[in-house]
């Protein structure tokens, strides 16, 4: 067996409801164009999606979970960030 | 179940030979049902069990292909026919789903693929026995599909994210394949004599291998225990083989059709249907490549891989090329 690896391409669907693209799974395919049909056969075979973008794994920058704390906590504290945390009076109704 | 060969001796890195500390930070994480991500630290043994029972779990979706591929053209109507052929191409679908949940764990696709053909990875025994009649594909959506369906569902929880997730998906598309069957099943149970006895027929030739499709007993199943604990597996064997009984016994009684267990009765007290002795013996020489069926089903899968290859390799030159041009005409433009 000499073949050479098919590339690995990350899919993203959007589906009716006008959300944003959310990842659906990964293809194999040697080109984009290849890609996005691959992904089209495999991720919406129940009309779930009205566009669909493929991008090569590779290109994809991740974070690195050991930094997960370093990175995501310190909002943890900034309870001041949610509407919940100011006062408005009962009377002026809903804001 | 599609996973059912998981109990053989594992020989790698045992879990207790980890670092202690980190061994406790992810006991901790699945104890609080926390999901584990590719690029989180996991030990071992954890990995090489997911990549086994992910990509055991792949091959039989396209090993279990062909029986029931095998009566597509041979359909009795278009509407059964564009029913079977949309259920065959999902399960290819869920092949390709799980080959990439299993790839996340550092295994290539191209790997996974020849371990299977080169006989060194499993699937599950049902996909071993023939499809003799029509009926067949009414027995197999309701009575493998169905038990698929139970141990599919708790997998959607498993503590692997990917898994978990393209487990969702599958489950999502399980049941049009068991009322697909089922229809086929009612159908055949209302027509005629002779089209009972084909249902009657393939329900006996399906029912014990669908049992055994849940794996070995509890008292025989050697990896069930850390597979618990790391929450790949939720239920025992045989928890999940009652579950499945107590389904679909009623389901074929409202059919008018007999199970082939004469001492298949029901528990007063707790209300299960307890079923006879499995056949053991017949369930380890099918997975050790002794069924009806093993050597058919790799001669099929090998022939179309390799017929393929000329494809994958022109595909592959096609895009080089292409990709070439485009990078010596931006070069001319600069
Ligand atoms: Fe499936
Ligand atoms: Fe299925």
């Amino acid at each position: 067996m000499s073949e050479t690896m098919m590339p690995l391409w990350e899919v993203f669907i959007r589906n009716r409801s006008g959300l944003p693209h959310k990842h659906a799974g990964s293809v194999h395919a040697p080109d984009a164009a290849m890609a996005l049909q691959a992904a089209r056969d495999v991720y919406t075979r129940r009309g779930e999606s009205v566009s669909v973008w493929v991008v090569p794994s590779s290109a994809i920058t991740a974070s690195d979970p050991a930094d997960k704390d370093e990175l995501f906590e310190p909002t943890g504290t900034k309870v001041y960030r949610h509407p919940t945390f100011y006062e408005v009076p009962e009377e002026v109704g809903h804001m | 179940m599609y996973t059912q060969a998981l109990n053989v001796k594992d020989t790698g890195k045992p879990a207790s030979a980890e670092d202690p500390g980190k061994l406790a930070r992810f006991q901790a994480r699945i104890d609080a049902e926390e999901k584990i991500e590719p690029n989180d630290w996991m030990p071992e043994a954890y990995r090489r069990t997911l990549i086994r029972q992910i990509s055991q779990h792949a091959h039989s979706e396209i090993i279990g292909m062909q029986p029931e591929g095998n009566w597509i053209t041979r359909a009795p109507s278009l509407r059964r026919k564009a029913g079977l052929l949309a259920k065959v191409q999902d399960e290819g679908g869920h092949g390709l789903y799980l080959y990439a949940a299993a790839e996340t764990l550092g295994c290539s696709r191209e790997e996974l693929v020849d371990q299977l053909l080169a006989g060194k990875a499993k699937y599950s025994s049902i996909f071993n026995y023939p499809t003799l009649s029509w009926a067949d594909i009414g027995a197999i959506g309701w009575l493998v599909d169905g038990a698929a369906i139970m141990n599919q569902i708790p997998l959607c929880r498993c503590s692997y994210g990917p898994y978990a997730r393209a487990m969702i998906r599958v489950c999502k598309e399980e049941s049009f394949h068991q009322r697909q069957g089922y229809e086929i099943m009612m159908t055949l149970s209302r027509g005629s004599a002779a089209q009972k006895a084909m249902a009657q027929d393939a329900l006996n030739r399906w029912w014990w291998p669908s049992l055994m499709m849940f794996g070995p007993s509890d008292k025989d199943s050697v990896h069930s225990t850390d597979t618990m604990k790391w929450k790949i597996k939720r239920f025992s064997n045989d928890d999940l083989r009652q579950k499945f009984v107590d389904a679909t016994v009623p389901q074929g009684h409202y059919l008018g059709l007999e199970f082939p267990d004469p001492a298949l009765k029901r528990d007063e007290k707790t209300g299960h249907w307890q079923h006879g002795e499995i056949d053991w013996s017949e369930f380890k020489r099918v997975l050790a490549g002794d069924g009806p069926c093993n050597r058919q089903r790799m001669k099929v899968r090998t022939k179309a891989h390799e017929d393929g290859t000329w494809v994958r390799e022109a595909a592959l030159a096609h895009a080089r090329k292409r990709a070439e041009r485009a990078a010596a005409v931006r070069i001319a433009a600069e």
